[in-house]
C-alpha cells in the first residue's frame, strides 16, 4: 500500500503536466533535489552540515563536561577513555569545547548570513532596477568595499569598536556584502527588460512590488549558491578575527581563539591546537561541497 | 578599431582616483568610529586638563568631521600618516621598513603557487575525470578550507619540529643580522648583492616554510582556475583539427590549448598576487616574519590605531594596483579584447 503511495505521489510530482501552480512548484523541487542527491560529494556535504548544526545545538547535551571547568592536575592530557579528544592547557575537555564552539563558529555564520543577503540583495536589485546616477553612486561604494582585502578591513573595523564576536559579526557584514550585490544587480540587469517585468509595470505596479515581487525571487537562486560557498569562507574569516585576538575573546570556546591560546604547544601537545583545526576545515569543507553541488542544480551556468 | 578599446581604458583609469578617494575616506571613518580617545592615547591618562585640550586642538580633534578629513587628507598627500604610539617612528617609516619583507614573502609564494598550480590544472583538465583528477580535486578544495593558520602550525610541527629540515621562525638567523646592507629590502636580493653567500643561504631557507603554506593557498586558486579554462579551451574545434592532423597531444594541449589561456592565467595570477597579502598577514604572525602584516597584527593588539590605519591603506592601496594591473594585462595582451 505504501509502495502505490509513494509511486502515485512520485508520478503527481513529475507530471509532464501539472495542474495546478502548486504541483508545478514541488514537481520542479523535486527534480531539483534528485539531482543533488545523485551528487554523493553534495550529499556528504550536507549530513555534515547537518551533524554540525545539531551537534552544537545539542552541546549542552552532548557535551561530557562543562566547557569552562578547569582541572590543572590533569592539563594538557592525551586522548583517552575519559576524556575523548583530551584535556587543553587548564585541563578543559577539548571534546565539549569544541561543542561549544560550534555554537559560536556557527551562530557568527548565521548572523552574518542573515544580515548580508538581504542587505546585498537590496543594493543590487536598486541599482539595477533603477540605474542611472544611482546605480553609478551605489556600484562605485561597492568596489571601494571590494578594493579591500576582507579581513584586513574586518581586522581594522574590529580593532576601531572593540574586540569581540558581535563587533566580529558586523565587520565581516561590513566586508561581504559587495559580491552579493554585484550579482544581485547583474540577475537584475538580466531580468528588468523583459517583457513579463513590463507586463506587471503595465498593471500599475510600484517600483517597490516589482523589485520584492517579481526581481528578487528570480536572484534566489544564485544567491543561495553564493551563500552556502561564502558561508566556508565567513567560517575562515571568523577563525582568523578569532586567533588573531579580534574575534571571541577567550574563555570562550571559539575554535580560532582556542587554536590562538594553544598554539604554543604545537610542539609538545600537538593535538591540542590542532583538533579545532579539524573541526574548522571540517565544518568550511562540509559548506563547501555542499554550495558545490547546489551550484551544479541550482545554477548550472555558473559552473 | 582602437577606439572602444581605449575608453575602456580611459573609463578604468578614471575609476580608480574614485575607488582611491573611498579608500581613504573609509579608512580615516574607521578611524573616528573608535572609542579610545586618540589623545589619552598620546598624553596617557594622567596629563593636566590643558595638556589634553592643547593636544586636542593640535590635532584637530575639535574641527568638525568633514573639516578633519580634509586635513588627514592634506598630511597624507605629503606623505605623513602620523606617528606610531608603538614603536615611536612615523608609520611612513615603518611601512618602508616592514614591507619589502612582505614582498619578499608574497613573490616567493606566488613563484611556488604558478610553479605548481597551473601545471596540475593542466594535468587535471587533461585526464578529466580521472583518478589524478580526483586526487587534484580533493588537493584543491582543502586550499579552499583549511584556516591558513592551521596549515602553518602544522608545517612548523612536522618541518621543523620533527623532520628538523626547515629553520624556524623569522626571517634570518639573528647571527646574519644586519650583515648585508639594505638596498631593496629583500634580503635574498640584498645579500645576492653584497656577494654574501652564507647570508643567502640562510635567508632562503628560511624564506621557503611561509612561502610555501602561503603558496598552497594560491596554488589551489590557480589549479581550479586552469582547470576550468583548459577544460573549455580543448572543447574547441580548432583543438580537433589539431589532433586531426596529427599534431603530437603535448604540442596539442602546451601550444595550441595553453597557449590560447595564458592570458587569462596572467590576469588570473594579479589577482591571487593581491589574495596573497590577506594570507600573508596570518602567516606572518604564526612565523615572526617582520613584515607589514606581523606589523599590523601587533598594532592591532596594542590599538596602535594610526598604525593600523596606515597598514590598512597601504594593503588596500596595493590590493587596488594589482587588480588594475590585473584588468590592464587582460585588456593590452588579449586581442580577442580589443
Amino acid at each position: 500500500m505504501s509502495g502505490a503511495t509513494a509511486q502515485t505521489w512520485r508520478d503527481w510530482l513529475l507530471t509532464d503536466t501539472p495542474s495546478s501552480r502548486r504541483q508545478a512548484a514541488w514537481g520542479r523541487r523535486y527534480r531539483l533535489w534528485r539531482d543533488f542527491t545523485a551528487n554523493r560529494l553534495a550529499m556528504g556535504g550536507l549530513v555534515v552540515v547537518v551533524v554540525l548544526m545539531l551537534a552544537s545545538m545539542l552541546a549542552p547535551v552532548l557535551a561530557p563536561y562543562d566547557p569552562g571547568i578547569q582541572n590543572l592536575a590533569n592539563r594538557l592530557a592525551r586522548p583517552s577513555a575519559a576524556h575523548w579528544l583530551g584535556t587543553d592547557e587548564l585541563g578543559r575537555d577539548i571534546l565539549s569545547r569544541i561543542l561549544f564552539g560550534g555554537q559560536v563558529t556557527l551562530g557568527m555564520v548565521v548572523a552574518v548570513v542573515i544580515m548580508v543577503a538581504p542587505l546585498g540583495l537590496a543594493i543590487g536589485c536598486i541599482a539595477g532596477y533603477f540605474g542611472g546616477t544611482l546605480d553609478r553612486v551605489l556600484m562605485r561604494v561597492t568596489d571601494v568595499f571590494l578594493s579591500f582585502p576582507r579581513l584586513i578591513l574586518a581586522l581594522a573595523f574590529v580593532a576601531a569598536i572593540k574586540p569581540g564576536v558581535t563587533s566580529a559579526v558586523f565587520a565581516i557584514v561590513l566586508t561581504a556584502w559587495p559580491p552579493y550585490a554585484r550579482l544581485a544587480r547583474a540577475e537584475t540587469l538580466t531580468v528588468r527588460g523583459t517583457d513579463y517585468i513590463a507586463a506587471v509595470r503595465l498593471t500599475g505596479a510600484s517600483s517597490f512590488r516589482i523589485i520584492l515581487r517579481h526581481i528578487v525571487p528570480m536572484c534566489i537562486g544564485s544567491l543561495v549558491v553564493r551563500v552556502t560557498l561564502d558561508m566556508s569562507s565567513i567560517i575562515l574569516t571568523a577563525a582568523s578575527l578569532g586567533f588573531l585576538g579580534m574575534g571571541a575573546q577567550p574563555p570562550s570556546p571559539e575554535w580560532g581563539a582556542m587554536i590562538a591560546t594553544a598554539r604554543r604547544f604545537i610542539l609538545d601537545q600537538w593535538w591540542v591546537p590542532t583538533i579545532p583545526g579539524i573541526a574548522i576545515f571540517v565544518a568550511s569543507l562540509a559548506f563547501n561541497l555542499l554550495g558545490d553541488g547546489l551550484r551544479d542544480v541550482l545554477d548550472p551556468k555558473q559552473r | 578599431m582602437a577606439t572602444p578599446r581605449l575608453k575602456a581604458l580611459a573609463a578604468t583609469a578614471a575609476s580608480v582616483p574614485i575607488t582611491l578617494f573611498g579608500l581613504v575616506l573609509v579608512t580615516f571613518l574607521i578611524g573616528r568610529v573608535m572609542p579610545i580617545d586618540p589623545v589619552l592615547a598620546i598624553v596617557g591618562d594622567r596629563a593636566p586638563a590643558d595638556v589634553v585640550a592643547q593636544v586636542r586642538l593640535e590635532l584637530g580633534l575639535d574641527e568638525p568631521l568633514y573639516v578633519q578629513f580634509w586635513i588627514y587628507l592634506g598630511k597624507l598627500v605629503q606623505g605623513d600618516l602620523g606617528r606610531s604610539v608603538m614603536t615611536s617612528h612615523t608609520v611612513v617609516d615603518d611601512i618602508i621598513r616592514f614591507f619589502p619583507a612582505t614582498m619578499e614573502l608574497a613573490t616567493a609564494a606566488i613563484i611556488i603557487a604558478a610553479l605548481l598550480g597551473i601545471p596540475i590544472g593542466v594535468l587535471a583538465a587533461v585526464k578529466q575525470g580521472s583518478r589524478i583528477d580526483h586526487v587534484i580535486r580533493v588537493i584543491t578544495l582543502a586550499g579552499h578550507s583549511l584556516p591558513i593558520f592551521v596549515l602553518a602550525l602544522i608545517s612548523l610541527l612536522v618541518f621543523y619540529a620533527t623532520l628538523e629540515i626547515a629553520p624556524g621562525p623569522g626571517r634570518q638567523n639573528i647571527l646574519f643580522d644586519d650583515m648585508v646592507p639594505t638596498i631593496t629590502g629583500l634580503l635574498t636580493v640584498d645579500s645576492l648583492i653584497a656577494g654574501e653567500w652564507e647570508v643567502f643561504w640562510d635567508a632562503l631557507a628560511h624564506l621557503v616554510q611561509p612561502a610555501g603554506v602561503l603558496a598552497y593557498f594560491s596554488m589551489a586558486y590557480l589549479a581550479r582556475m586552469t582547470r576550468a579554462f583548459m577544460l573549455d579551451t580543448l572543447k574547441g574545434e580548432f583543438i580537433i583539427t589539431a589532433r586531426a592532423k596529427g599534431l603530437s597531444p603535448a604540442r596539442v594541449i602546451w601550444k595550441h590549448a595553453f597557449g590560447n589561456i595564458a592570458v587569462r592565467l596572467i590576469t588570473i595570477l594579479a589577482l591571487a598576487y593581491a589574495g596573497l597579502l590577506e594570507g600573508a598577514v596570518i602567516t606572518e604572525t604564526v612565523f615572526s616574519w617582520p613584515g607589514l602584516g606581523q606589523y599590523l597584527t601587533i598594532s592591532l593588539l596594542n590599538a596602535d590605531m594610526n598604525a593600523v590605519l596606515g597598514a590598512t591603506l597601504v594593503v588596500g592601496v596595493t590590493y587596488l594596483a594589482f587588480n588594475l594591473l590585473a584588468d590592464l594585462l587582460y585588456r593590452l595582451l588579449d586581442p580577442r579584447v580589443r
